[in-house]
């Protein structure tokens, strides 16, 4: 090699050039990662090793009127895992499956969960039973990638006394983390399911709080590194609901479990739902934290429909509880007043093309309106229609709300059914010549044919007759009252209804089995036609007569005469005005 | 002429880093879930201790007598690397290479790590010997065959990040025997095509400059024909080879090359380490205290990744400290090889300068993503007993070339 001096030290310089430079530039990208990016690398380094763990917020606790608990929230216990990979999550729950019970439905739902948010802990087991706790936290140290947390269970202490309002929780589903509604919902947190949970989801359901652990490369936990005081969950205000747990528990005891009805009890002047029930019920409880299989069959197979609310759901022809509707229409027309007769009596039917029949296969007699409310005399309310004719009878109906639902504060009420229109749906229905406007006329004033009506939108009609002629909406928990006028009579014409039908609750009247010592009940009863089955029974009323404090309304499925639902009714308004006891009817 | 004064610049900085690289061993262990890696940096210790008596032991060897025995050593060198490929086997990352000289079970060490020793001295020697440095392709035959039987040897174990320090070694030390820098180029042209092939305009603008140099540098025409070829098939032919493979084929041939990548994982490793680095900020997360290493996100902190380790837990100011120490000890080294009494002695130490230098490029570049993954240690800071006792060895030999060297007694200066 050339060893001059002159060459050595031009070449040691080049060298010492290029490992200053060299160096200086590796200085200059170790401060632009550390210095300028540092921010963003921290962040970085801190998602690496923190996993949200979210704590549930205990849902607000419902009250009766009188701070009687129909909600509340018990402690209960969620395990998740937290996992890099869906992979690793199947094969965690594998090992997990030696010690506690996992089924393959399991597996795959907690691989569904953590797929929707892969950072949150992947719930497995939403509800874990002490006992498996118990199991988990011995071996937690075999399991580091465990998260068990106590979480509020929903718990109804009366269960199957409230199902028919109050609903359920249950974990929000995949259809309705879908949902535009729902955008802020995560996978694995609770949703209101039915009922008040429901309707009231929004003021039910708290925010969520947020708890951090420290988790290594392995997603394994390090330790836990808890909440910060504003992320902590903040619970949801209590829900004050206008039901009367007193009076909602004499309504289940005394519909039992045999009878298929449905019962509603409103305050006239607010339409505040006092009590509301549907037999057979179910038990919520149940259905909290995942509805075990078979319960489900068995309430889906049962064939009295223990799901199906027979108060906001059942849709049946409203019968004889509709005469009064006609009443009112007629009276407001000034056709026919409470003291006028009509020319034909009865004499158990009345010709009009065909054979009307009257219920009464004896007849009866020559009777005018107060009577024939009384007695619910369909002769009568035949020629009441004929006198109306179909278009004042459609277009009455349509005033008095009867295509309109109740608007009481529950999800999935059933619209009623009712012709919209005197012409045209019966032209669409029947074909222009397949149908006489007379008939229709006939069936419809005394509450068959094309209308079919709710529990509570015929409950909401008689707090129009109970006070002075606006219906209230039915409500759970109070909103802003609203009362709609939708009768137009004078007062005394308003008392001489409610006086007509005080003496359908009367030895004179077709409940007159249902009286009650001491108190006037108001009311009207109604047999729908259900051939081959059985009639259906209905009642609705109100008491104390004069001066309405609740109206009842009363649904019994196949219960054969409206005096079985009056009975129910009237025991109700009697426990509520007075808290006597009254005996539990049965259809037998 | 000999010193009497040995050169205490050089001990003092390599102390420095060895103290240094110890320390950051122990923080690597300090793991929330601890591993065998919490006490390795005993054993370290203890190489260190041993690597001190080595680097005394060489330190008392002359240049002479290194001179003497360079053949020998390197003929070793040699019967052990094809042992090692006979017999060896494989550790950590690369547990599938043979990497290591096995007998009996026992692991002996990496001979890879002594022939960058030996290989350093053999072309001191052969390079030393010419009067004039090579000025073409074909007088390079006698110091390519000293770097490429072992180069071969190492690739066949394969260990592609050993072979890189054994191609920067040939470059630097053909460099400081004098050879012109066109011919350097030259011989590198094949590498750069390689490297520029990914762009077909930059790839030109390369082949139109290296077609000039070869008209102006004006080699024997079969030379310079066979360098033009040799271009157009690695900058032209290779990468449309390359694209033909499947995927899973590319991986497969990397891994080839260096076991130690894991394709796929390998990307995951790098970010974690450069937000390691990131996040330390100008001071750091503090000692043993960095989140990314003791919850195991930076990937073999003890070793290829350590100087990740430095970067979060002491911040920019420790990775600054770091690399000027590097710096001193290459700066120094350029002294000694300036200040050498032969050319002999001035080859051997610009050459270790060059294993060194190498090694730390790669490895520190790594850990910021800067050069492609290769499991390549960080002299003085990574966990490994042959490394530590290597690096010693060269600073002893450095010692004594210092020590035999012109000096003025001015130990301040570096």
């Amino acid at each position: 090699m050339s060893h001059h001096p002159n060459d050595v030290a031009r070449r040691a310089t080049v060298a010492r050039l290029l490992l200053v430079c060299g160096f200086l530039g590796f200085g200059w990208a170790f401060f632009r990662a550390q210095v300028l990016r540092n921010t963003e690398y921290l962040a970085q380094a801190e998602q690496n090793r923190f996993r949200e763990v979210p704590l549930a917020a205990p849902r607000g606790i419902i009250y009766d009127r009188n701070g009687r608990i129909i909600a509340e929230n018990l402690p209960g216990y969620a395990v998740s895992l937290l996992s890099p990979s869906a992979d690793s999550l199947r094969s965690a729950m594998r090992r997990l499956s030696n010690i506690i019970p996992i089924t393959d439905d399991q597996v795959e739902a907690a691989v569904r969960r953590w797929r929707k948010n892969p950072t949150r802990p992947a719930v497995i087991l939403p509800d874990a039973p002490f006992d498996v706790v118990a199991v988990l936290e011995e071996r937690r140290v075999d399991n580091p990638t465990l998260v068990i947390q106590s979480t509020p269970k929903r718990y109804y202490p009366d269960g199957p006394a409230v199902a028919a309002f109050v609903g359920y929780t249950g974990e929000v589903t995949e259809r309705e983390l879908a949902d535009s509604a729902h955008t802020d919902y995560k996978p694995g947190q609770q949703i209101g399911k039915g009922g008040l949970e429901r309707s009231y989801e929004a003021q039910l359901r708290g925010r969520e709080g947020v708890r951090y652990v420290e988790v290594d490369a392995r997603g394994r936990v390090v330790r836990d590194v808890g909440a910060r005081a504003e992320q902590a969950p903040v619970p949801a205000p209590p829900l004050r609901t206008n039901i009367d747990m007193d009076l909602q528990q004499f309504v289940v005891g005394l519909l039992g479990d045999s009878l298929r009805a449905g019962v509603v009890a409103l305050d006239p002047e607010t339409g505040a739902v006092l009590a509301l029930h549907s037999a057979p019920t179910y038990d919520p409880n149940r259905f909290v934290g995942g509805i075990p299989a078979e319960y489900w069959r068995g309430l889906n197979t049962d064939e009295r429909r223990p799901l199906y609310n027979k108060v906001i759901q059942g849709r049946y022809p409203p019968a004889s509880t509709w005469k009064l509707a006609t009443a009112a229409m007629a009276m407001e027309a000034g056709l026919v007043q409470l003291d006028d007769y009509m020319p034909v009596p009865c004499t158990g039917g009345y010709r009009y093309g065909r054979y009307f029949r009257c219920w009464k296969h004896s007849g009866h007699g020559n009777v005018n309106l107060r009577q024939a409310i009384e007695q619910s005399c369909d002769v009568y309310f035949y020629q009441v229609g004929l006198k109306l004719g179909l278009t004042r009878l459609v277009a009455g109906g349509l005033k008095l709300k009867m295509r309109e639902r109740s608007g009481v504060d529950l999800p999935n009420e059933t619209l009623p059914q009712f012709p919209p229109d005197a012409q045209n749906y019966f032209n669409q229905r029947y074909g222009t010549r397949g149908w006489v406007a007379g008939s229709v006329s006939l069936n419809l004033s005394i509450g068959q044919g094309e209308n079919a009506q709710t529990l509570i939108n015929m409950a909401r009609f008689y707090t129009a007759l109970a006070t002075d002629g606006k219906a209230a909406r039915p409500e759970i928990v109070s909103r802003n009252p609203e009362r709609v006028q939708i009768m137009n009579l004078s007062e005394p014409q308003m008392q001489g209804l409610r006086l007509a039908m005080a003496g359908v609750v009367s030895s004179r009247g077709t409940a007159n089995s249902a009286r009650v010592d001491g108190i006037s009940v108001a009311g009207k009863t109604g047999t729908a036609q259900n051939p081959p089955h059985p009639d259906h029974a209905w009642f609705l009323g109100f008491a104390p007569a004069d001066k309405p404090r609740i109206v009842v309304g009363v649904f019994v499925e196949y219960g054969e005469h409206g005096y079985v639902a009056a009975k129910i009714a009237t025991s109700v308004m009697a426990h509520y005005l007075k808290g006597a006891t009254a005996p539990v009817v049965s259809t037998e | 002429m000999t010193r009497r004064i040995p050169d205490i610049p050089l001990l003092l900085i390599a102390v420095a880093l060895s103290s240094f690289g110890i320390a950051m061993v122990y923080s690597a262990g300090q793991t929330d879930t601890i591993t065998f890696v919490a006490t390795l940096w005993r054993t370290q210790a203890t190489w260190f201790a041993i690597a001190l008596a080595a680097a005394f032991v060489a330190s008392r060897a002359s240049v002479r007598f290194l001179d003497w025995l360079t053949p020998f050593a390197y003929v070793l060198t040699i019967v052990m690397l094809l042992l090692t490929l006979a017999i060896g086997g494989g550790a950590g990352t690369a547990a599938s290479s043979k990497s290591w000289l096995v007998i009996g079970g026992m692991r002996i060490g990496q001979p890879a790590e002594l022939a960058k020793i030996t290989v350093v001295l053999m072309l001191a020697r052969v390079l030393a010997n010419r009067r004039e440095p090579p000025e073409s392709l074909l007088e390079l035959w006698h110091p390519a065959l000293v770097v490429g039987i072992p180069w071969v040897l190492i690739m066949l174990q394969p260990d592609l990040g050993t072979g890189i320090v054994f191609i920067g070694i040939f470059f630097a030390m053909l460099f400081w025997s004098g050879v012109n820098w066109r011919l350097l180029l030259l011989i590198a042209s094949p590498a750069i095509s390689l490297v520029l092939a990914f762009s077909t305009r930059v790839w030109g603008a390369w082949f139109v400059l290296l077609v000039g140099l070869v008209w102006l540098y004006r080699p024997y025409l079969v030379e310079g024909v066979v360098l033009v070829c040799i271009n157009v098939i690695t900058g032209v032919v290779a990468p449309i080879l390359w694209e033909k493979l499947a995927p899973y084929q590319q991986k497969r041939l990397l891994v080839f090359l260096d076991p130690s990548i894991d394709a796929k994982a390998s990307g995951y490793h790098v970010i974690q380490s450069q937000v390691a680095i990131g996040s330390g900020g100008w001071f750091g997360k503090g000692f043993t205290l960095g989140t990314q290493k003791r919850l195991n996100f930076v990937p073999e902190q003890q070793t290829d990744f350590i100087f990740a380790v430095v970067g979060e837990e002491l911040g920019f100011i420790g990775v600054t400290l770091a690399l000027t120490l590097f710096l001193a000890l290459f700066l120094r080294a350029v002294r000694i090889s300036t200040r050498a009494n032969d050319p002999y002695a001035s080859l051997i130490a610009f050459g270790l300068l060059a294993s060194w230098l190498v090694h730390v490029v790669e490895n520190v570049g790594m850990t910021l993503n800067l050069m492609p993954i290769t499991g390549i240690p960080l002299p003085f800071f990574s966990y490994g007993g042959s490394f530590m006792l290597a690096s010693w060895l060269s600073v002893g030999i450095l010692m004594r070339i210092s020590r035999e060297g012109r000096g003025r007694g001015d130990l301040a200066v570096i």
